[in-house]
């Protein structure tokens, strides 16, 4: 018996520890040299809380949180509401079902980076070709040259691509609503719209629970797209944080600071996705 | 449900929004097959004269081959050794979850699932250099180590869902714990070991950030890397640029074409445990 018991152990411990060495103790290691005024080789002191209030002095760093709240509340909004749309349209009597899902998932699993150059391409020539054909000023120019509206460009991509995957989830929480429960609204006379506020929207409510949160989550590490499609620019209008993070530890000598940066990201991180886990599920429970 | 006749108008708006996903795509493959003249002739139609020779010297440029050779490897090696070990910590966190211990472990290795990437990104740096671990190798083993959070939480869902007394039954002829897993349970997780496989094999196909950040040697460079680096020699040619995307896109779009319902439904069951 004890043999068993310590097969169990041998099973679990050795990914275990090198997820300690290879996740825990890095994030550690991070904790630390925050608290330092290391960069990245040589000597260090400890420097305290300093680099934390100048994170929250720093002018550009509190650009890059508010641009990618901004960014990150948007998106998920916005893919949050067609996934839905999307997953009820193939849910429902269409022909050739099987392919239009096959067509809607495929952004899934094209490359982040290769899909923000192809659009790249479609905003700096193919929308300012079609604007002066139709002589549309608002359209004549590339968006993401315009430090107001590149977020806007970054927010289409981003959507264009994660649309996919929510709407298979959203998909898959609607294959669990049994079809007996919309005969019976149909016979008792409910419309469509109320059909989707009364039956769809509240039985798929740990589906939407889930999108939102994750939805948030990643859009909140936005990376690739930043550096497929505008560099950070122009200036530093689309410099999301994890951007950067990368950028000032790695290209500016700032890894403490960074380091402390990243602390903060985190702690934002998982207050947020608690916050909005704790709202989204209450929410679950009253319907 | 299926008495009902097509709903047309969701039809057309399903139609309309497919549209949305196929054309930068079509862009992508007529602009790859095109010559420099005949875009300026017309971007958006289909190619009078079809210019291969656009894939042979994106090839030569970006030493396709050997990224791609790269990439399937790190690919293969994750997806393997992910389900091998990443199954067998959750079949012992699931089995043990009465004990302290192991109830620990899950949620400490669950939880890591919230921990951005920024946080550990400039240490792990360092670390996989000084170690000598700045390759495929170190990117093979971060993979397969920071998709155990993830994996845990789905594997150990399922494991529950299994009937301890198929284990009793192969205990009773005398198997021990290890055999027990690769003999009864291994098999039995197919389903979801096919759903991990698909979501392990995209993210290290296409993950950018990880390949950007580790890698030193520039022989080692994956297809999204290789693709990044190449971007300003690309800059004067969009035809050799967009010829190259289709080549580091096309694999897994071939992969999907072959696998497509068995992706989604794999993707789909795994949501809904």
């Amino acid at each position: 018996m004890n043999k068993r018991k310590l097969a169990f152990y041998f099973m679990a411990m050795p990914a275990v520890l090198l997820f300690f060495v290879f996740h825990t103790y890095p994030a550690l290691q991070g904790i630390f040299y925050s608290f330092t005024n290391w960069n990245g080789y040589g000597d260090w002191d400890f420097v305290g809380l300093k680099n934390y209030l100048n994170v929250f002095k720093d002018s550009r760093a509190i650009h890059a949180y508010l641009f990618t709240f901004k960014f990150a509340i948007v998106s998920t909004i916005i893919v949050n509401v067609f996934s839905l749309l999307i997953a009820i349209g193939l849910n429902s009597k269409i022909k050739g079902r099987n392919f239009f899902r096959g067509v809607y998932f495929l952004p899934n699993i094209l490359s982040i980076l290769i899909v923000g150059f192809i659009f790249n391409y479609i905003f700096a020539h193919i929308i300012p070709q079609l604007g002066e054909d139709l002589h549309l000023e608002a359209l004549s120019k590339n968006i993401l040259g315009d430090p107001d509206l590149a977020w806007i460009g970054i927010v289409i991509v981003a959507a264009w691509q994660a649309i996919a995957f929510n709407t298979i989830l959203y998909l898959a929480g609607l294959q669990t609503i049994s079809t007996d429960i919309y005969e019976a609204s149909s016979i008792d006379g409910a419309g469509k719209w109320r059909e989707f506020w009364s039956i769809t929207f509240p039985l798929i409510a740990p589906f939407f629970t889930i999108n939102m949160v994750l939805a948030l989550k990643n859009f909140l590490m936005v990376f690739d797209q930043i550096v497929a499609m505008t560099g950070g620019g122009p200036g530093t209008s689309t410099e999301s944080i994890s951007y950067l993070i990368y950028k000032g530890g790695f290209q500016g000598g700032e890894f403490a600071y960074q380091s402390a940066n990243a602390v903060v990201y985190f702690i934002v991180i998982v207050v947020v996705s608690l916050v909005q886990l704790r709202i989204l599920q209450r929410r679950e429970v009253e319907m | 449900m299926n008495l009902r006749k097509t709903n047309w108008p969701v039809q057309i708006l399903i139609f309309l929004g497919s549209l949305l996903i196929l054309f930068p795509l079509y862009l992508t493959i007529t602009i790859a097959l095109k010559d420099p003249q005949q875009m300026a002739q017309s971007v958006l139609s289909w190619p009078s004269e079809i210019h291969w020779e656009n894939f042979s010297k994106a090839i030569e440029m970006t030493n396709f081959f050997q990224a791609f050779k790269n990439s399937a490897i790190i690919t293969i090696c994750t997806v393997v050794l992910t389900l091998l070990t990443n199954s067998m910590v959750a079949y012992a966190i699931a089995r043990n979850m009465h004990k302290k211990f192991f109830k620990f472990l899950y949620y400490y290795l669950v939880s890591a699932m919230f921990i951005p990437f920024p946080i550990i990104m400039l240490p792990i740096v360092k670390q996989t250099s000084s170690w000598g671990m700045d390759n495929q190798i170190g990117l093979i083993f971060l993979y397969v180590v920071y998709g155990l959070s993830f994996n845990i939480f789905v594997y150990v869902g399922y494991i529950k869902s299994i009937p301890k007394e198929l284990e009793e039954a192969a205990t009773m002829d005398g198997a021990g714990t290890w055999k027990t897993f690769w003999k009864v349970i291994f098999p039995l997780l197919t389903p979801i070991n096919a759903t991990v496989a698909i979501l392990t094999a995209l993210w290290a196909w296409n993950d950018f950030m990880l390949p950007l950040i580790i890698l030193s040697d520039k022989d080692q460079a994956t297809l999204p890397l290789v693709q990044y680096v190449f971007q300003g020699q690309f800059s004067t040619d969009y035809n050799l640029a967009f010829s190259s995307y289709i080549l580091a896109l096309a694999p897994m779009i071939i992969v999907y074409l072959f696998a497509q319902k068995w992706i989604i439904n794999g993707v789909t069951k795994g949501a809904v445990k």
